[in-house]
């Protein structure tokens, strides 16, 4: 069929930092390479976030993160997200994480990871070429 | 995942498969047309709300105060909001949730963000069946935020058994909003922003329209009154005014009185029955304009890989006409639609 099929992507900031500059940044790159991107704001819980994802039903999760707490918030994103048995959503993490950490979080299942200085181009081309469904 | 096994989740109340088919229907008139016959019988128990009013209006902030009024009270409450689809890179932000962040038992409150373009004019059928399998996921209410009138391919009035138009003060636009047709579609005024200065002119200014309304009809007789006006002044219905402060909440119970209010009307004029009749009709119609708009596509698609080129020469030198080759164009689509 001719249907165009809509990249949906949610662009989530998990914890308290209040910064939100760089995950607008991404959330308009996003929608000008025609995705469909669903913001939803500062001071996202872990538990929120994935009953968004559970209401949204998105191909794409990006968590932005720049307090530091990625290695709290992020496996209990994942772990919320496996109880729920959602398998089939890309999940990618951007802002401050230091490499030592990306390893432990790669194993939990979190796939591309985006600091600053990241290009976008880069995030975009990687969320076509490694959609799960 | 097929959808036999989708509806059936979705009725033990797994919320992903109510998740997963609206995004079966909203991609796929085939998938919605599946989707549709399975659960057409579960529908028609919620109560339709759509809230619509121009960019910042407050649309969001004031359904996140609607919401938690009927969650208080025990309702199980669906929204769907619709924002406009870029048009240059058929893209779109979604953004009502940043305003809808209050945490609710799981599945109190269900909301579904959806852009509104690029769909081949899907959009108005898109709307409607997320509507409708929230609403046979046995939600209460649905809720429906729109962008105002002319602003978006979906007239949200058309589906909802009540529709808020929001108007805010200092917006510039109020007059213009009249000009272009929100007294058709309007069961309730929200000026919303009531904190902010010129609220009770604004009040002032659209009570002085819906005079004029009855003025007119008075005068020149109903054929120059605008359809909806007409049938709802006949029916006894003069859209109330409510006054809103969706960041704090003010005027919120007062305007849920008001819809309700409007639904008891609805039912004891007998213009609930006249609403469904006429918001099945335009599903119909919604329906078929997209099926026939893929057909088009398709027939072009076709005929561009197939005897298009070949017509077009033929146009080019004058042995046929476009209305013709369209003519002929439209005799495939005929047959594609007949099967
Ligand atoms: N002062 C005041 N501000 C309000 C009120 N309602 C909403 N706002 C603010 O107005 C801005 C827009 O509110 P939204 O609820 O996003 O408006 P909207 O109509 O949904 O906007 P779009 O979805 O973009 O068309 C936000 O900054 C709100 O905080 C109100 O009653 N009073
Ligand atoms: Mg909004």
């Amino acid at each position: 069929m001719l249907q165009d099929r809509k990249i949906r992507v949610i662009v989530a900031k998990p914890g308290l930092d209040g910064h939100d500059r760089g995950a607008k940044v991404l959330a308009r790159a996003l929608r000008d390479a025609g995705m469909e991107v669903i913001y939803t704001g500062l001071h996202q819980t872990p538990a929120q976030i994935v009953e968004t994802v559970v209401q949204e039903d998105p191909d794409v999760l990006c968590l932005s993160i720049l307090s530091g707490a990625h290695n709290e918030l992020f496996p209990r994103v994942m772990t919320v997200l496996k109880e729920k048995g959602i398998d089939d959503v890309l999940v990618m993490a951007g802002g401050v994480i230091p490499d030592d950490d990306i390893e432990g979080l790669r194993r939990l299942g979190i796939e591309g990871f985006y600091g600053p200085g990241s290009k976008l181009q880069d995030i975009i081309d990687y969320i076509k070429s490694h959609l799960k469904r | 995942m097929d959808i036999d096994g989708l509806v059936e989740r979705m009725r033990q109340g797994d919320r992903r498969a109510t998740s997963r088919l609206i995004s079966l229907a909203e991609g796929d008139i085939a998938a919605a047309r599946a989707i549709s016959t399975r659960l057409f019988k579960d529908t028609g128990k919620a109560y339709i709300i759509g809230v619509t009013g121009a960019p910042g209006s407050g649309k969001s902030t004031l359904v996140n105060q609607i919401i938690s009024l009927l969650a208080k009270r025990g309702k199980r409450v669906g929204v769907v909001c619709v924002d406009p689809t870029s048009p240059f890179s058929g893209g779109a932000l979604l953004g009502d949730r940043i305003r809808m962040k209050e945490d609710y038992p799981p599945g109190q409150v269900f909301i579904r963000s959806m852009a509104s373009r690029g769909k081949l004019g899907g959009v108005a059928r898109a709307t409607k069946d997320t509507v409708s399998i929230l609403d046979a996921s046995g939600v209460d209410l649905v809720i429906v935020e729109t962008v105002g009138v002319g602003q978006n391919e979906i007239d949200v009035y058309t589906l909802a058994y009540t529709t808020l138009v929001l108007l805010a003060p200092g917006m510039g636009d109020e007059i213009q909003a009249f000009k272009a047709g929100i007294m058709e579609t309007s069961d309730i005024y929200v000026v919303n922003k009531a904190d902010h200065d010129g609220a009770d002119q604004l009040v002032g200014e659209i009570e002085s329209m819906l005079d004029l309304a009855e003025t007119i009809e008075l005068e020149h007789g109903e054929d120059h009154v605008v359809v909806e006006v007409r049938k709802q002044a006949k029916a006894g219905w003069r859209p109330p005014i409510c006054k809103t402060n969706a960041l704090t909440g003010d005027g919120v119970e007062a305007l849920w009185a008001a819809i309700e209010a409007h639904r008891s009307h609805l039912v004891n004029s007998g213009e609930m029955a006249r609403k469904n009749r006429s918001k099945y009709r335009q599903e119909i119609i919604d329906i078929l304009r997209e099926k026939f708009a893929l057909h088009v596509e398709e027939a072009l698609d076709l005929t561009k890989n197939g005897d298009l080129p070949a017509l077009l020469d033929e146009v080019a030198a004058r042995k046929q006409d476009p209305y013709t080759v369209s003519d002929g164009i439209g005799k495939k689509i005929a047959d594609a639609f007949k099967s």
